[in-house]
């Protein structure tokens, strides 16, 4: 018996610093993430000049002007449109979700509007080029339908589930005693969801519109099949321009592995990577907020 | 306006919002299914055009990234949720879990570049492909994992520790057994995801495919479906039916994320509602 028990011991214990080894690995990946793609990125200053990337519009590597503001404000815009759009109707949706919907259609609901998560990017982007294009084409006179207008379209039914998730998980977490003062006072329930329980559930609604926005700037292929793919800085909401995401797809297979060009592809990544890691913080600091209240 | 009006005013309006929702995922299926399905027949998949190969890697490189990313995704779920002390060591490792989940696909996809392509020297792999989504499908297995155990009563811990097994005889016997249908849930759903992946797979995988069904050599490279699917509609080339190759993939793309989601996802997630009693 003692050398069986033994034998246990020393499986519970070799168990437990798999699982430790584990954890430390998940560590690893990211830190290695951000030194590898830094570095790589950060080479491109070693021609390029730094303020140059970051303030001019002049994007001909060619002859060596490496000015990434185009994608910068492409990336930054076509966020700004999914959110105005996908923002309020998810908002809204999640309020049904959790205060209106009748239980057999919230169980309906709830997973259908999950299946938005699991379409694959490619077939947003399929749809958005077939369907999404055309249709701007048609209703503003654009010649192409291409543009910054497209891709925030696509993208505001792509951050329609986190938003939907997140903020309905924190309205069905805020406790009953709230809704329950509010309309025992004579309160009607839309003035009930606007001045209680809308501002208790801030702190969520606030997170998920953080990560909705992580999701669409990140977002990269969808938004390369609608954008149109020119280095030009958009005239106007319907004009072919570029994003971070897009322009790497774009460029990453013509330009050789080192070269400057190649790593300033490197340094727009590392500009993804930099503003979802900031809005993680951000996440972390509204919740630690919400939790104080 | 009165209050009970806009009461009123405001349920419409949220009602109707709802269902612009609804529609707009179902115009979504039923427009790619009605313009993909009456391609899908055995000649699509086996034909000279056909997407057969690119099938069976979207497959094959789920299989390698899952077999890749399950151990250690399930190991750090369960050291968060069983082991992890309250102390800054565990505060690093979920800040780096939540940092890993929002990192965009694309620079997964460039630093599996960096160390794949360049740095190994090995150009191209269905290996390499699945090495870099194994770090997109970790976090949320983590994630699901720590869910999953944590959702187990402690009760049943307490009982099977105070029997005098161990921490391993616990998890193994009690606690993993009691989380497995939230597991199942978890995975399929990260596996969902994964078949899906385009940005990832481009510039580690690559866009060729072997001209032979069913290579299993993981040094090969290996287009998926989703790839696939990007690069018929944004370099179309010229003579070939690409419209109907794209209409047709991404219909047999979206049956495959149905049969993830519906098939597999709900009844595991029933089957949870039911032996757990939560929703």
């Amino acid at each position: 018996m003692p050398r069986k028990s033994s034998l246990v011991h020393f499986n519970d214990r070799l168990m437990r610093y798999l699982f430790v080894a584990s954890a430390v690995l998940v560590s690893v990946v990211i830190v290695s993430i951000l030194w590898f793609v830094g570095n790589q990125g950060l080479a491109t200053f070693h021609e390029a000049s730094f303020v140059e990337f970051f303030t001019s519009t002049q994007w001909s590597p060619d002859t060596g002007k490496f000015g990434a503001l185009t994608f910068i404000t492409g990336s930054l815009a076509t966020t700004l449109i999914a959110i105005l759009i996908g923002g309020p109707l998810g908002l809204a949706g999640a309020i049904f979700l959790a205060k209106i919907a009748p239980p057999g259609i919230r169980s309906i609901m709830r997973p259908a509007t999950e299946l938005f998560a699991g379409i694959p990017s490619v077939v947003y982007g399929y749809v958005g080029i077939t369907v999404i294009v055309d249709m701007i084409r048609k209703t503003t006179g654009s010649t192409t339908g291409f543009g910054l207008l497209a891709s925030g379209v696509v993208l505001s039914i792509m951050i329609l589930p986190t938003i939907i998730s997140i903020t309905e998980d924190t309205l069905r977490a805020l406790p009953d005693t709230y809704e329950e003062a509010s309309l025992a006072l004579g309160a009607t329930r839309w003035q009930t969801i606007r001045r209680v329980l809308i501002p208790a559930a801030g702190p969520g609604i606030l997170t998920a519109m953080i990560l909705a926005m992580a999701r669409a700037i990140g977002e990269t292929m969808a938004v390369q099949m609608v954008i149109g793919n020119s280095p030009r800085f958009p005239g106007s909401l319907v004009s072919p321009t570029s994003t971070l995401t897009s322009n790497i797809v774009m460029e990453m297979g013509n330009t050789p592995f080192g070269s400057t060009w190649n790593n300033a592809l490197f340094m727009m990544s590392l500009i993804l990577l930099v503003i979802s890691l900031v809005l993680i913080i951000l996440v972390r600091t509204v919740a630690r907020r919400g939790a104080a209240q | 306006m009165s209050a009970k009006r806009m009461d009123r005013l405001a349920t419409v309006v949220l009602w109707l919002s709802a269902l612009v929702i609804i529609a707009l995922l179902i115009w979504f299926l039923g427009y790619i299914l009605s313009r993909g399905l009456l391609y899908l027949n055995l000649e699509f998949i086996t034909g000279p055009d056909g997407v057969g190969a690119q099938l069976f890697n979207s497959f094959y490189i789920l299989f390698l990234s899952l077999l890749i990313s399950l151990p250690i995704g399930l190991g750090a779920g369960i050291y968060l949720a069983e082991y992890a002390p309250k102390n800054k060591f565990t505060d690093l490792i979920r800040l780096s879990v939540e940092c890993l989940a929002s990192v965009p696909s694309i620079v997964f996809g460039l630093f599996g570049m960096i160390i794949f392509v360049n740095m190994l020297g090995l150009g191209f792999t269905i290996l390499g492909g699945a090495a870099t989504l194994a770090l997109l499908n970790l976090p949320i297995l983590v994630r699901t994992t720590e869910e999953s155990l944590t959702a187990v009563t402690s009760s049943y811990r307490e009982a099977s520790l105070a029997l005098g097994a161990t921490m391993w005889q616990t998890l193994r016997k009690v606690v993993l057994p009691t989380a497995l249908p939230g597991l199942i849930t978890g995975i399929t759903l990260v596996a969902g995801r994964a078949l899906g992946e385009t940005a990832i797979l481009i510039y580690t995988a690559g866009m060729n495919v072997s001209r032979y069904l069913f290579d299993t050599d993981p040094m090969a490279a290996g287009e998926t479906l989703a790839v696939h699917l990007f690069a018929v509609k944004s370099n179309p080339l010229p003579g070939t039916n690409a419209d109907a190759i794209a209409d047709g993939t991404a219909a047999l793309l979206i049956i495959m994320v149905l049969i993830f989601n519906l098939l597999l996802a709900l009844p595991s997630r029933w089957l949870q509602k039911r032996l757990i009693g939560k929703n």
